[in-house]
C-alpha cells in the first residue's frame, strides 16, 4: 500500500470509473487496473469501494453490464457506458475542471 | 431515463433477489480468480495465490454487504428482514409475546372504547346540516305561550323550534302499542333544515290553532321495524290515543330527534297536544312543559348577543306575567345532550374516563418496557457478540423497535377489533325496557386512527426502555464477564410504581367483590313482593279514552277476564308497581289528632299505591294481620287503608295495635287501617325502610293501571292468552305485557352497572399488576441467573432458589395488596350508595381478595419461577 494513497472522494471515484470505460468495455478488475494506469498509480481502487460504485452507477442507468470472456478465457462481468453515461461523463468532467481550475487558482493566490 | 432505470432496478432487486445475488457471487468469484491468476503468472502456486488474494480482499462478505446496502429498495428489504427476524424472536418466547399482546389489546381497546363514546357524544356534531350554528335555548322549562312570544320577539335566531316528549298509544289496525313521540312545533324540521326520507314533513303553515294538525311523521327506524319498509304508508290514517292522524312521511335514517340518547318513534305537531293528552295546557302560560327549544343563529350574531337578546325578551315577559314566569335566565348550549344539564357531567365523566384509560395505557407501557428490558438483559451476550462482529448499534436498535412496534400493532389491531364489537353492542343496548334510551356510539374513522396512533406510540414508548442498556453495552466487558452480577437492592421508582399498581388492582378487586356480593344479596333480599311467576300488564286507560266512572268498571272487567284464564292463581291491579322506574306516587299523611293540615305538620310522606282487592295475593305481599280489601270498599263505604310495618310504627305508633287505628290524608279524609303488610323496597334497592300505604282502587282512582297476574304457567303462553282475553274487551287498548322479573331489570340497573364497571376496571388492574410483576420477576431472574446457579451448585433447595429469585416480587405484591385491601374496604362506604348492602365486613370478600391477589402473583411469576428452577449450574458456569 503506497503511503501517499489519496483518499477517493465518492464523486471522484464515479468520474474515474466513467472515464475508464470511455475507451471501451471492461470487467471489474480491468476497471481498477485502468484507473491505476490512467492516474499513474495515484489511485488504487479497492474492491470494497469499486463494486458498490459499479452497481450504483448501473442502477442509475449510466452503465450496463453483461457476462463475457476475459483475455485469459475466464467468465467475467463486463461494464459498458450507456448514452446517458456518456452524457454524465461529459457533464462531470466539465464540473471537475471548473473546480480544479478554481482550486488551483485559489492555492496559487498569495 | 434515470427514474426508469431506478424503477427497473427496484423491481429486479425485489422480485428476482436470488438471481441478483447469484450474479454478485459469481462476479466476485471471477474477480478473485483473475487476481489469483495474476499471482500464479508471477510464479506462486495456485492455492497459495488464492489464499493470499482472499486475505488481501479482507472478507468477500463485507464487499457483498456494501454492494447490497447501496441497492435501490434496500429499505424495503431491510424492513422485511427485520420483520421476519423480529417474528422469529417473538416466537421463541411465547409467554412474553402473549402477555404483551394481551396487555396492549386490553389497554388500547379500553382507550378506543372510551374515545369512541367521547367521539360520538361530545366531539361529533349533531347529524343535521350546519350543526355549528344550531343552538339549544336553555331556560329550565317554558310554557307554549312563552315559546310563541320568544319566537316572535327575538332578533337573533333565523327561527326557533320547540318540542316536548310524550308516550302515546299508536293503533295501526292491529295490536296497538306504546310509542314515544316528539311533539314538535310545526317548523321543527324546517328549523333543523332536514329533508324527509320520502313523503313530506309538516310545516308551520299546517298549524291553525289547537288540534288543527292531525299529522304523523315516522322515524326511519320505526317505519323500518313496524311497517316493513312499506312506502304506501304515506296518506294512511292511524289512531293515536284513539284520535285519527294521517301519516305524512318518514324522517331520514339516523335522525331520531335532537337528543342523542333518546330514540323517538314518531313526530306529531305540538298544537295537537291537548287532544292527545286529554289535558288543557297548550295555551296555559303557567304550565311549563316544553322540553327544549332549538334554533340556528342568524349569520353574524354571536352566542353572547343572542343570550342578551333572549334575556331582554325574558324581562319583558316577566314584567307582563310576573306570576307565571320562572326565574332562571336564558343561556345557549350545544344541542344533543339536553344542554348543560347533561352536557357538562357527560363531558366531565368521559374526560375523566379518557384520562384514566390513558394512564392505564401508560402504566402498561411502563410494565412492558421492563419486560423488554429483561429480554434485552437476557440477550446482552448475543447483542455484544453481534456488536463485536461488526453489526451496527443502529441495526440492533432497529431490531428492538421492530419487535416492539410489531407487538403494539398486533395489540392495537386486536384492541380495535374488540372495541368495535363492544361499541356496536353498546349502540344497540337499551338498559331500560320501557324507555327508548340508548347510547349511539358507532365507531368511525377517528376511532380507528386514534387506536392506530396509540398503538404506534406505545410501541415506541416501551421499545425505548432498553435503549439505554444497549447503547451502554461494552461488548468486550460483556463477552468477557457475562452479565453484570450486581442487582440493585434499594427501593427504586419502578418498585414504587409497581406497588401503586398492585394497590389499585387490590382496591378494584375488593370493590368488585363487594359489589358482586351485594348484588347477589339484593337478588335474594326481601322486596316486599315476589316477582317470580308474575306477569305485569302496563295500560293507561285515559289515553285509551276511558274517563270518570268507566275507569274502575273497566279495571274490574279486565281483572275478572284475566282471572278466568285457566292456570291463573290470582290477579290484582296497582297504579304503579314498586321498584318500577322512575318512581311511584307519594302522598302526605297526618296523625289522627292533627287539625292543621299544612305540609309542615305532616307526619310522613309515604309511598302510595292504589290496589285492587287481590293485589296482595297476586304480588306475593304477605298480609301480617287484619284483612285485604274487597270490592265493597267503594265510595259508599268508610275510607280504609292497608299499611306496612314501617308506617305502623312511625305514624300509628304501634305495630301490634295498628289495625283499627286512624290517620288523615292531605284532603282531610279520615282513614281506618284494616290490614298490616310486610315492609318492602319501593323506590330502589339501597333505600332504608320506608313507610307505604295501600288504598282501595274504588276509593282512590288512578287511570294508570298495571295488572299483576300470578300463575305458574309458561310465561310466553300466558302472555298470549292474556293478550287475547284483553283484546276481546277492547281491541284498541295499548298493552305491554312483560314478566315482573324482566321489569325489575331497571331497578337492578345501577348495582349491575357498578358491578360490571368495577369488574372491567378490576380486570384492567389485574392485567397491569400481572405484567408489572412478570416484568420485574423476569428481570430479576435473568439478572441473577449466575448467582442462582452458584446457589444451586452449593446445594440450595428449590424453596431457597425460589425465595432468592422471587422474594422481592412477592414482598412488593404483599405490600401492595395490603394497602389496596385497606383502601378497598374504605371505598365500600361510597359503594354502599349504589349497591345494596355493600359491606366490607364479609369474610368471603376478604378471603376472595387474598386468594385473587395470590393467584395473580402466581400467574405473574410462573414463567420466571420455572426459569429460576431450571437453572443448570454446570451449563451456566461453563459459559463463563
Amino acid at each position: 500500500m503506497s503511503s501517499n494513497q489519496t483518499n477517493l472522494l465518492q464523486g471522484t471515484l464515479d468520474l474515474l470509473i466513467l472515464k475508464s470505460l470511455k475507451t471501451g468495455e471492461l470487467h471489474g478488475l480491468g476497471v481498477s487496473r485502468r484507473i491505476d494506469q490512467i492516474t499513474r498509480g495515484a489511485f488504487q481502487v479497492k474492491p470494497g469501494s469499486l463494486f458498490p460504485a459499479l452497481h450504483r452507477l448501473e442502477e442509475a442507468g449510466w452503465l450496463t453490464s453483461f457476462w463475457g470472456e476475459s483475455e485469459n478465457n475466464r467468465r467475467a462481468r463486463f461494464y459498458r457506458l450507456t448514452k446517458a453515461g456518456e452524457r454524465q461523463l461529459g457533464h462531470e468532467t466539465e464540473e471537475w475542471q471548473k473546480i480544479a481550475a478554481a482550486m488551483s487558482h485559489a492555492l496559487k493566490a498569495t | 431515463m434515470q427514474f426508469r432505470s431506478r424503477l427497473e432496478s427496484l423491481m429486479r432487486n425485489l422480485l428476482r433477489k436470488h438471481e441478483v445475488d447469484a450474479d454478485l457471487d459469481e462476479e466476485l468469484e471471477s474477480y478473485t480468480t483473475m487476481l489469483a491468476d495474476e499471482r500464479v503468472a508471477g510464479g506462486i502456486c495456485r492455492s497459495e495465490a488464492r489464499r493470499s488474494t482472499l486475505a488481501e480482499l479482507g472478507g468477500i462478505e463485507h464487499i457483498k454487504q456494501s454492494v447490497r446496502d447501496g441497492r435501490t429498495g434496500i429499505t424495503f428489504e431491510l424492513l422485511w428482514q427485520d420483520g421476519r427476524f423480529a417474528l422469529r424472536q417473538l416466537r421463541k418466547s411465547p409467554g412474553f409475546t402473549i402477555t404483551a399482546v394481551l396487555t396492549l389489546t386490553l389497554a388500547i381497546g379500553a382507550n378506543a372504547v372510551v374515545f369512541g363514546v367521547l367521539n360520538a357524544l361530545v366531539l361529533r356534531p349533531l347529524n343535521v346540516p350546519q350543526a355549528e350554528s344550531l343552538f339549544l335555548i336553555q331556560h329550565g322549562s317554558d310554557s307554549y305561550p312563552d315559546y310563541l312570544d320568544l319566537r316572535q320577539r327575538n332578533r337573533s335566531f333565523d327561527d326557533v323550534a320547540v318540542f316536548a316528549i310524550r308516550q302515546s298509544g299508536l293503533d295501526t289496525g292491529k295490536d296497538p302499542s306504546n310509542v314515544w313521540q316528539y311533539e314538535t312545533s310545526g317548523n321543527y324540521f324546517d328549523v333543523l333544515r332536514i329533508q324527509p326520507y320520502f313523503g313530506r314533513f309538516f310545516h308551520a303553515s299546517d298549524e291553525h290553532g289547537p288540534n288543527s294538525a292531525p299529522y304523523v311523521v315516522l322515524s326511519y327506524a320505526y317505519w323500518h321495524n313496524h311497517f316493513q319498509d312499506d312506502r304506501s304508508v304515506v296518506g294512511r290514517v292511524v289512531r293515536l290515543n284513539k284520535h285519527p292522524f294521517t301519516i305524512l312521511g318518514v324522517a331520514p335514517p339516523g335522525f331520531q330527534g335532537t337528543i342523542l340518547f333518546f330514540a323517538s318513534d314518531i313526530f306529531v305537531p305540538i298544537v295537537n297536544h291537548d287532544q292527545l293528552s286529554g289535558e288543557k295546557i297548550l295555551n296555559a302560560r303557567e304550565s311549563h312543559w316544553m322540553f327544549e327549544m332549538v334554533g340556528h343563529l342568524k349569520p353574524g350574531v354571536t352566542p353572547a348577543q343572542a343570550t342578551a337578546d333572549l334575556n331582554s325578551v325574558d324581562s319583558y315577559l316577566k314584567r307582563s306575567y310576573p306570576k307565571e314566569e320562572g326565574s332562571e335566565p336564558y343561556a345557549l348550549a350545544r344541542p344533543g345532550l339536553h344542554g348543560d344539564y347533561l352536557n357538562a357531567p357527560t363531558r366531565a365523566f368521559l374526560t375523566g374516563l379518557m384520562l384514566l384509560s390513558g394512564l392505564i395505557l401508560l402504566a402498561a407501557c411502563a410494565n412492558l418496557g421492563s419486560l423488554f428490558a429483561a429480554r434485552a438483559a437476557d440477550r446482552s451476550r448475543e447483542v455484544a457478540l453481534r456488536l463485536a462482529l461488526g453489526s451496527s448499534r443502529n441495526r440492533i436498535l432497529r431490531h428492538l423497535f421492530t419487535e416492539s412496534v410489531l407487538l403494539s400493532l398486533a395489540g392495537g389491531v386486536a384492541g380495535l377489533v374488540a372495541s368495535i364489537v363492544l361499541l356496536r353492542r353498546l349502540s344497540v343496548w337499551q338498559p331500560f325496557p320501557r324507555f327508548p334510551l340508548h347510547v349511539p356510539v358507532s365507531p368511525d374513522a377517528n376511532v380507528y386512527l386514534v387506536a392506530l396512533v396509540l398503538a404506534l406510540v406505545s410501541g415506541v414508548l416501551f421499545g425505548i426502555v432498553p435503549v439505554h442498556q444497549i447503547l451502554q453495552a461494552n461488548p468486550y466487558e460483556i463477552v468477557k464477564a457475562g452479565s453484570n452480577g450486581a442487582f440493585a437492592r434499594r427501593i427504586t421508582v419502578r418498585d414504587v410504581l409497581l406497588i401503586v399498581q398492585i394497590a389499585i388492582c387490590a382496591v378494584l378487586v375488593t370493590s368488585s367483590m363487594v359489589a358482586v356480593r351485594g348484588l347477589m344479596r339484593s337478588m335474594r333480599s326481601k322486596f316486599g313482593f315476589d316477582p317470580r311467576n308474575t306477569m305485569l300488564v302496563d295500560t293507561d286507560l285515559s289515553t285509551a279514552g276511558y274517563t270518570g266512572e268507566r275507569v274502575p268498571a273497566m279495571q274490574r272487567r279486565m281483572i275478572d277476564a284475566l282471572q278466568a284464564i285457566p292456570g291463573v292463581d290470582s290477579v290484582g291491579s296497582v297504579n304503579w308497581p314498586p321498584l318500577e322506574p322512575p318512581g311511584g306516587w307519594q302522598g302526605m299523611v297526618y296523625t289522627d289528632t292533627t287539625t292543621d293540615l299544612s305540609p309542615s305538620n305532616a307526619a310522613a310522606d309515604p309511598y302510595l299505591y292504589n290496589v285492587s282487592p287481590d293485589y296482595f295475593r297476586a304480588s306475593g305481599t304477605s298480609l301480617l294481620t287484619g284483612r285485604a280489601f274487597t270490592w265493597h270498599d267503594d265510595t259508599n263505604a268508610p275510607r280504609v287503608a292497608v299499611v306496612n310495618r314501617e308506617f305502623a310504627s312511625k305514624i300509628l305508633g304501634s305495630i301490634p295495635d295498628a289495625v283499627g287505628r286512624y290517620f288523615k290524608l292531605h284532603d282531610g279524609a279520615r282513614v281506618r287501617v284494616v290490614g298490616l303488610v310486610e315492609d318492602g323496597k319501593y323506590l330502589n334497592l339501597t333505600e332504608g325502610q320506608k313507610p307505604a300505604m295501600f288504598l282501595p282502587l274504588l276509593q282512590s282512582q288512578a287511570s294508570w293501571t298495571w295488572l299483576v297476574v300470578r300463575s305458574s304457567r309458561d310465561s310466553q303462553e300466558l302472555a298470549a292468552a292474556m293478550r287475547s282475553v284483553l283484546r276481546d274487551i277492547d281491541p284498541g287498548m295499548v298493552l305491554a305485557i312483560r314478566s315482573w322479573s324482566t321489569e325489575l331489570g331497571g331497578a337492578l340497573f345501577p348495582s349491575r352497572m357498578a358491578t360490571v364497571s368495577l369488574g372491567v376496571l378490576g380486570m384492567m388492574g389485574a392485567m397491569l399488576s400481572i405484567t408489572g410483576i412478570f416484568g420485574m420477576a423476569a428481570y430479576s431472574v435473568s439478572k441473577r441467573l449466575k448467582e442462582l446457579g452458584i446457589r444451586v451448585a452449593l446445594g440450595a433447595q428449590r424453596k431457597e432458589v425460589l425465595q432468592a429469585a422471587l422474594g422481592r416480587a412477592f414482598k412488593l405484591l404483599a405490600i401492595g395488596s395490603g394497602v389496596g385491601l385497606v383502601l378497598g374496604l374504605l371505598a365500600t362506604k361510597v359503594l354502599a350508595f349504589i349497591v345494596y348492602q355493600a359491606t366490607p365486613r364479609d369474610p368471603l370478600v376478604l378471603a376472595g381478595v387474598v386468594l385473587a391477589m395470590l393467584l395473580l402473583g402466581l400467574v405473574a411469576t410462573w414463567i420466571p419461577a420455572l426459569r429460576a428452577l431450571s437453572v443448570n449450574p454446570l451449563v451456566l458456569l461453563h459459559e463463563e
